[in-house]
């Protein structure tokens, strides 16, 4: 009986050609990048040799879930920074698709909201699908070894940050700084596919 | 009895208006799947989507389209918003107004995504648009949108065979 529901199984899996890409789980070591931020450089993760850990934010301009978040990002990268954790917001949209996200108006964007962290170009969208990002706003917290230790939501409510009852980005740190794994260290949320030409 | 009629006849057309108007709007994905009767004998065609999201609103047309071209047939097309709750006077009912669709719509506002969306698909990592099918205790999950009509009938008609029959 067993037998047969593994082949229904089996059958079900070769049957779904929309399987999403596997990506990073918790535990794997996350690639570094050299991206075009929109101060005009290049940044790397290697750029912060002091840095107790990474907050990689896969985000864009155009997206209304994305935006919501824009402000409590930017509260998020001060307090964390100064216990040592570097934000970086990376935009995976291709312009092509979706125009509102250019690097140009990356820079718009940058400079209207303060981002004080860098916000760089996945140009040539070689980044996000080793991630294995599939939406914005998509968090990825990494160690000082860039080993993966949470992926997912930044908090379990977007319409209001004053209604927030799950805070799962910064539960995660705070795992870290007491030397644990962040539980859950996966999370869902809704957000808008990333735009790639077809 | 000239008077009566036409209060009779007042009542229904704001009776009839206000179901225009109103759409189901469930605080829980366990309220909507309580709600929603899903018979056997039909194919459920479940749309994912948002007014705040541009490739959703691309491909409604062609889930309208569908609907339509199938309306003969035990297939079900429900569009399942996720818009913001503060958003649904101001942006939904418009929306749905304006483009006068016509298929089944819910709207969804449980932002517990973190609790629900598993029970959909494990695999859905959250992005939208995405549909989903259910027919006789079996479903099939795509995260992906459409680009043309010919495309979503495609997929929807081989899957329907391939899997459901």
């Amino acid at each position: 009986m067993s037998y047969i529901f593994a082949i229904i199984l089996t059958l079900l899996s070769f049957s779904s050609p929309q399987k999403v890409d596997n990506g990073y789980q918790p535990g794997d070591v996350a690639t570094d990048f050299s991206l075009l931020s929109t101060d005009g450089q290049k940044v790397s993760m290697a750029d912060f040799p002091e840095a107790k850990g990474f907050i990689i934010v896969f985000t864009c301009n155009h997206c209304p879930f994305a935006i919501k978040y824009e402000d409590r990002l930017i509260d998020i990268a001060k307090r964390y920074r100064a216990l040592g954790y570097e934000t970086i917001a990376i935009n995976p949209n291709d312009p092509d698709v979706q125009p509102a996200d250019s690097y140009e108006l990356m820079k718009i964007r940058a400079q209207e909201k303060g981002f004080i962290f860098p916000y760089v170009f996945d140009e040539g969208q070689k980044i996000f699908p080793q991630y294995g990002a599939t939406k914005t706003p998509h968090v990825y917290l990494l160690d000082k070894n860039r080993v993966v230790k949470y992926i997912g939501a930044i908090d379990d409510n977007v319409e209001s940050a004053d209604d927030v009852k799950e805070r799962y980005l910064e539960n995660a740190i705070a795992a870290l700084e007491n030397g644990q794994e962040p539980n859950p260290s996966i999370t869902k949320a809704i957000g808008c596919s990333i735009k790639v030409k077809k | 009895m000239r008077t009566l009629i036409y209060i009779v006849f007042y009542v229904l057309s704001y009776t009839c208006q206000a179901q225009t108007n109103d759409i189901q709007a469930f605080d829980t994905f366990q309220e909507w799947k309580k709600a929603r009767e899903f018979h056997k004998d039909t194919v459920y065609i479940v749309n994912f989507w948002a007014t705040w999201c541009q490739p959703c609103v691309k491909e409604l047309p062609y889930f309208e389209t569908f609907h339509h071209n199938f309306i003969h047939k035990p297939y079900k097309v429900i569009l399942l918003s996720l818009d913001f709750k503060k958003q649904l006077n101001s942006h939904l009912i418009p929306f749905l107004k304006k483009n006068n669709i016509r298929s089944e719509v819910a709207v969804l506002t449980d932002t517990k995504y973190n609790d629900w969306m598993p029970l959909v698909h494990e695999e859905w990592s959250g992005a939208i648009p995405a549909t989903w099918m259910i027919a006789n205790g079996k479903d099939f999950f795509a995260e992906r949108d459409f680009d043309s009509y010919g495309e979503l009938e495609q997929f929807l008609s081989e899957n329907i065979h391939s899997i459901f029959k």
